[in-house]
């Protein structure tokens, strides 16, 4: 197994798809001859063709619906919305269309599409370019949402997704490309419909995904050095939800600490600790806690920005509140 | 009788099966079967009849939430489309789309998208579908005047144009974007003006003649084929009835609307037909009591199909179990 960045990882996984899947194709903004605005597709056009990586216009609504339309006549688009806070100008084809047409022609159309984009703060690019929504997805029947927190993931979560008849979105934290981690590009990939415990502990369970596992682990890592050993769960998927494994964490540690780069109102973090007071709360020695980004636009300047979003000290704080409750 | 007649006079017939239908649809409104929106398309039967009738059989048609026409014209039985607006297991989506998104993938009619230009770009997407798996079929879609004021329309303009895509694009311009006229929602309302800036021929076409209709589309069809990109027709028509059922129609005119009545496209056919003594007035009495029959024995195998149970509620959501 070799240490690869994140963006290695996503480009991993895309050349794979080009290479096995002859229906897959890549499409969005810059993709091709620029490379991804992230560099994720680097290399791609001239491997794979101009038929098979296009380049499109700006108009997300027009070449997002153009992949779910493709996706419906029998291809695989892996379709690359620049991020998030440009999905806003598709909503009308992820929400309406996307994710509404198998139910609503009951079953007669499939959408096996796969819609990568890149979300998150953290890198001084104010409010517009910084904002957080996979939450929005995660709670529409229809869609499947995926956020990877490892290298691994990074290449699994998209080979997974494209083979799925439904359509996957699949959310980057634009923080984490340049993450190095363990890749392996032999094996199969693993299922991402799974929470899995990264690391063990038996004090607290901090919940966490995408952008905010890896803080998630260095808080815990700070946080053993105090005394306080925190078991860190990675959702991966965010809808169809996979909360098993974090009751059974819950049952071993009595505590839960969500952490989640959404406005804490309307956040996931929120339906989370909802689902889980619903179905586990006799396992609690003590009220939930959330660790989210403040509820303000997040701001251009470095420490405003930062005081904005959740850190691994916040994790902490938290995380030291927490277990000093006595249940 | 030749070819010719026996065509024209299954287009009158296409045409009258669409204006009964919906007359009865309307009924069924009154009598609370039918509830939602209900847009009718009465006074726009060329466009449908028309348009569908002049496609290929396999072309794919992506329509808009008044699809009632062109789903019969694609062949779609009147009791499968009257079942799912009854809310039936035997309509055509079970009862989960209604009137507005009847659909029958068997025979390439993707259904009707009732968010106005929502429809285009996957009509795009299907023609880049057709294109790279080198399909020779052409998507066939259509919008009202109202989707050309869309970002989501001029967006497919573009991108079809650009990649040269099989995208026949049909404007059912009846004058209204829901209540507001032409003049009053478009900056330019010579619609046929735009396309031509993306680099897509367009032709203005009498939408209430439903030969002209026919014979425009089918050129436009071959020529994109041909493979040289998007065409695209603007079809002048008009609804007679309100927008929907909810509508009180307080925006239009009388005198405008009895004028477009005049040219009302069944009677226009008719005539013609009259005239090259084609249509004996018995004849024209045997294709009403045909089509009453029709649609009353349409009416009764709706009414007796079940219901979609509610334990199905959320079948048909995801391809396979969530995990």
């Amino acid at each position: 197994m070799k240490q690869a960045s994140f963006r290695e990882a996503v480009r991993s996984a895309l050349r794979d798809a080009l290479r096995t899947e002859p229906r897959a194709l890549l499409m969005g903004e810059d993709v091709g001859r620029y490379g991804g605005a992230y560099a994720c597709s680097l290399g791609l056009l001239e491997e794979f063709g101009e038929a098979r990586v296009r380049d499109t216009p700006l108009s997300e609504a027009g070449f997002v619906g153009a992949g779910i339309g493709a996706a419906m006549g029998g291809l695989r688009p892996i379709v690359e919305i620049m991020t998030v806070n440009f999905s806003l100008l598709a909503l009308d084809q992820i929400v309406n269309n996307a994710a509404c047409l198998r139910h609503m022609t009951a079953g007669q159309v499939a959408v096996p599409v796969v819609i990568r984009m890149a979300t998150g703060a953290g890198r001084q690019l104010a409010a517009q370019h910084s904002h957080s929504l996979e939450n929005w997805y995660a709670g529409v029947p229809g869609l499947r949402v995926l956020m990877p927190g490892t290298v691994q993931d990074a290449r699994d979560m998209i080979l997974a997704a494209l083979a799925e008849d439904d359509p996957v979105l699949v959310f980057e934290h634009q923080y984490l490309y340049p993450m190095e981690g363990p890749l392996d590009e032999t094996a199969a990939p693993a299922s991402p419909w799974h929470s899995l415990v990264r690391r063990p502990g038996r004090d607290l369970t901090v919940l966490a995904w995408g952008g905010c596992l890896p803080r998630a682990l260095a808080a815990a890592t700070e946080l053993s050095g105090r005394g306080v050993e925190a078991e860190v769960v990675d959702l991966r998927a965010l809808r169809p939800l996979d909360l098993d494994p974090v009751r059974a964490s819950l049952a071993r540690t009595h505590r839960l600490l969500v952490v989640d780069e959404a406005w804490r109102t309307g956040s996931l973090a929120g339906e989370l600790v909802a689902q889980l007071a619903e179905t586990a709360l006799y396992d609690l020695d003590a009220p939930p806690a959330r660790v989210c980004t403040a509820e303000v636009p997040i701001p251009y300047a470095q420490h405003l920005e930062q005081a904005a979003l959740p850190s691994a000290e916040r994790i902490v704080d938290a995380a030291r509140a927490l277990t000093e409750r006595r249940g | 009788m030749t070819d010719d007649g026996v065509h024209r006079l299954a287009l009158l017939r296409d045409m009258l099966l669409v204006r009964r239908f919906e007359e009865c649809c309307a009924e069924q409104y009154a009598s609370r079967k039918i509830r939602g929106f209900l847009h009718l398309g009465i006074g726009e039967e060329a466009t449908a009849v028309g348009s569908v009738r002049a496609l290929a059989a396999d072309d794919d048609v992506v329509a808009t939430y008044r699809e009632h026409g062109h789903a019969l014209a694609r062949g779609i039985p009147p009791a499968t489309l009257l079942a799912e607006m009854f809310g039936k297991a035997s309509g055509c989506a079970r009862g989960r789309g209604g009137s507005m998104h009847l659909c029958d993938v068997s025979r390439r009619f993707w259904g009707g998208f009732a968010i106005v230009g929502g429809g285009v770009p996957i009509a795009v997407g299907l023609a880049l579908a057709e294109r790279m798996q080198r399909g020779r079929r052409l998507v066939a879609v259509f919008f009202g005047d109202g989707a050309m004021d869309e970002g989501e329309l001029h967006e497919s303009l573009n991108l079809a144009a650009l990649w040269k895509l099989p995208v026949l694009f049909l404007c059912e311009n009846n004058q209204y974007a829901m209540g507001t006229a032409l003049a009053r929602h478009a900056s330019n309302p010579r619609l046929v003006e735009k396309p031509p800036t993306y680099g897509i021929p367009a032709t203005r076409v009498d939408g209430m003649d439903v030969l002209e209709v026919e014979r425009a589309v089918r050129e436009a069809a071959d020529v994109v084929r041909g493979g040289s990109g998007p065409r695209f027709l603007e079809l002048s028509t008009y609804r007679f009835r309100a927008h929907s059922m909810y509508d009180a129609d307080r925006y239009r005119d009388p005198e405008e609307i009895a004028q477009w009545k005049r040219r009302d496209p069944i009677e226009l056919l008719a005539e013609r037909l009259t005239e090259d003594g084609l249509l004996a007035p018995a004849a024209r009495a045997a294709m009403e009591g045909e089509l009453s029959a029709l649609l009353a024995a349409a009416v009764a195998e709706a009414d007796a199909a079940p219901l979609e149970p509610t334990s199905d509620l959320a079948r048909d959501l995801y391809a396979r179990t969530p995990r």
